[in-house]
């Protein structure tokens, strides 16, 4: 593909957790359930958490729509393992902040695998699409 | 030279290049490639004439209408009303006094559903419309049948999306108090037998709103043939400017619909505790109206007049035959909506992959200067029909050529094979 821009957008690891989704089973007696749905393009995520004293001990993420809001959510499940509340809502905050203003570096590393995102930011109207699972997850913390 | 149409008259084949070069946008790149501008659905380029009007009108004769005795005011008011009477004459109805302007056909529909539908629709009585509806044709008698207790009727699709005669006859009857469709269909390019329609509708007593905002702008409309009662659609889509749309009405239903909008201009006479309503068309439009977009609307009138609406049509029905033999590459991996035939269809594509999500697969054309559009075209309730989310739509208009469809489906292709087999692919 000619188009490097284009090849930043849709990195391997974006086309790769978008064709393997991880976590994609939903969880059955989760604690806490989320959705989020963007009208406009009729792309849905449904999130399910397991909970024990305060961190993430499951996580199952069902995304339907394109493969930014595919792969942003199977990363974020990824992530999300073994975290406590605050510290993913922390890292939902600090993605929102690497999406819309970038981010600085302490931010990235934070980050981990969905640095691969950043490429992202170079399509504005497409990172709704990656914050879209984060919503969710805002919906379940919350 | 001459060309035999689809629908059996003749036609004359265009000079598609003589007409790109009266559309400055055209020969911009976009990412350093050449637009391939297949987004007509939503909003047609313009040309040179419809732009120059704009700056004639604001850099020489810039003044309001009706009333001024000034040279200015005389000069904008002439151009508004011949611009007027060219869309009365383009859509074959003998009297500007039915042509009221309006933002867009959004806002014409609107006009009918605040004014006639407030006044003659009745609790029990029915609204019928179809499946691939418009949100603009639908969401205003959704608010009309909930007002007034009447029932909305939505006419299901065929599975080559159109709408069959049987069911069509099955939802009509004595209670049917109107009928609103679309000519065109946004999302399907379905054309509608809106003729047929509104004479079986006027047999039993329905009034008939057609949706011509896709209409209008590409095929030859004459709302004496088809009886319509009313006629909306939008000249930003028939290469005139964004903001102005127009309401046809026929004159005695139009005589006896209450104002829209009231205040200045709509008025005769003005007491502090009433007031009188100007005549026709001028009752309709309250406040200074779009001035410059009238006219330049005048403009693009003119322009499609100048290359003839049966030749408009032809060129689309042979590209939209070029691209649906195209497009047979492809049928493994899209879905494709809409009739085969292409006479009971205008130049719209949609399409769907159940493997290659719309907005990924719009970002990838728009890097290559293709410009689609993807999402729910305003149609939710057609694309929970199709149970899709999302399709990729591009739509044609006189201007787009053959080369132009060989792009868009070599891009697809291309498309396909990036997103299918992404860790391969060559960088």
């Amino acid at each position: 593909m000619e188009n490097n821009e284009l090849g930043n957008l849709y990195r391997d690891a974006i086309l790769d957790h978008c064709r393997n989704p991880r976590n994609h089973d939903p969880l059955q007696d989760p604690d806490s359930t989320g959705r989020s749905v963007n009208p406009f393009c009729g792309d849905e995520v449904e999130i399910q958490l397991s909970m024990d004293g305060g961190r993430v001990t499951g996580v199952g993420v069902q995304a339907v729509g394109c493969s930014i809001n595919q792969a942003s959510s199977s990363m974020m499940a990824e992530v999300l393992d073994g975290k406590g509340a605050e510290e993913a809502a922390a890292m939902a905050e600090d993605f929102r902040r690497m999406m819309l203003e970038g981010g600085d570096e302490r931010e990235l590393n934070g980050l981990g695998s969905l640095e691969a995102l950043n490429g992202v930011r170079e399509f504005p109207v497409r990172i709704k699409c990656a914050l879209l699972p984060w919503s969710a997850l805002k919906d379940a913390l919350d | 030279m001459q060309i035999q149409t689809a629908e059996g008259e003749s036609a004359i084949a265009l000079d598609v290049d003589k007409i790109r070069a009266d559309f400055p946008i055209l020969s911009r790149q976009v990412y350093g490639k050449p637009l391939v501008y297949l987004d007509n659905a939503a909003t047609s380029q313009k040309p040179r004439s419809v732009i120059e009007t704009l700056t004639d009108y604001y850099e020489n004769y810039n003044s309001n209408v009706h009333r001024g005795v000034h040279a200015l005011s005389m000069e904008a008011t002439d151009r508004f009303e011949d611009a007027r009477q060219k869309v009365a004459s383009f859509i074959g109805s003998g009297s500007s006094e039915s042509i009221v302007w309006t933002r867009n056909a959004t806002e014409a529909i609107n006009l009918v559903a605040n004014t006639w539908a407030r006044q003659n629709v009745r609790p029990g009585d029915e609204i019928v419309v179809t499946q691939m509806e418009h949100h603009s044709n639908l969401v205003p008698w959704q608010r009309v049948a909930r007002e007034k207790d009447a029932k909305l009727k939505v006419l299901p699709l065929t599975d080559e999306g159109t709408i069959d005669m049987d069911d069509f006859e099955e939802a009509i009857g004595p209670r049917t108090r109107l009928l609103a469709v679309a000519h065109m269909s946004n999302s399907l390019g379905t054309i509608n037998p809106v003729k047929e329609f509104a004479q079986r509708a006027h047999a039993v007593g329905a009034t008939v709103l057609v949706d011509g905002a896709q209409s209008v702008p590409h095929l030859p409309v004459d709302v004496k043939d088809l009886d319509c009662d009313f006629l909306a659609f939008s000249g930003h889509k028939m290469m005139g400017p964004t903001g102005i749309g127009v309401l046809y009405a026929k004159r005695d239903i139009l005589d006896e619909m209450e104002p829209f909008l009231v205040g200045g201009e709509m008025v005769l006479e003005v007491w502090n505790d009433r007031a009188t309503w100007n005549d026709l068309p001028m009752r309709f439009e309250a406040g200074t109206p779009d001035i410059a977009d009238a006219i330049a609307l005048g403009a693009a009138v003119d322009y499609l007049n100048g290359l003839g609406m049966e030749n408009v049509r032809e060129h689309e029905v042979q590209l939209t035959q070029y691209a649906l033999n195209a497009f047979k590459d492809l049928e493994e991996d899209l879905d494709l909506y809409g009739p085969r035939d292409v006479a009971l269809r205008g130049g719209i594509l949609s399409f769907h992959s159940s493997e290659l999500h719309a907005h990924d697969l719009g970002t990838f054309l728009d890097r290559q200067g293709i410009a689609i559009r993807t999402g729910h075209h305003c149609t939710m309730p057609l694309m929970r029909t199709l149970d899709v989310a999302a399709t990729a739509r591009a739509s044609f208009y006189v201007y787009n050529t053959e080369s132009e469809v060989d792009v868009l489906v070599d891009a697809l292709k291309q498309a396909l094979t990036y997103f299918a087999y992404g860790e391969q692919r060559a960088r």
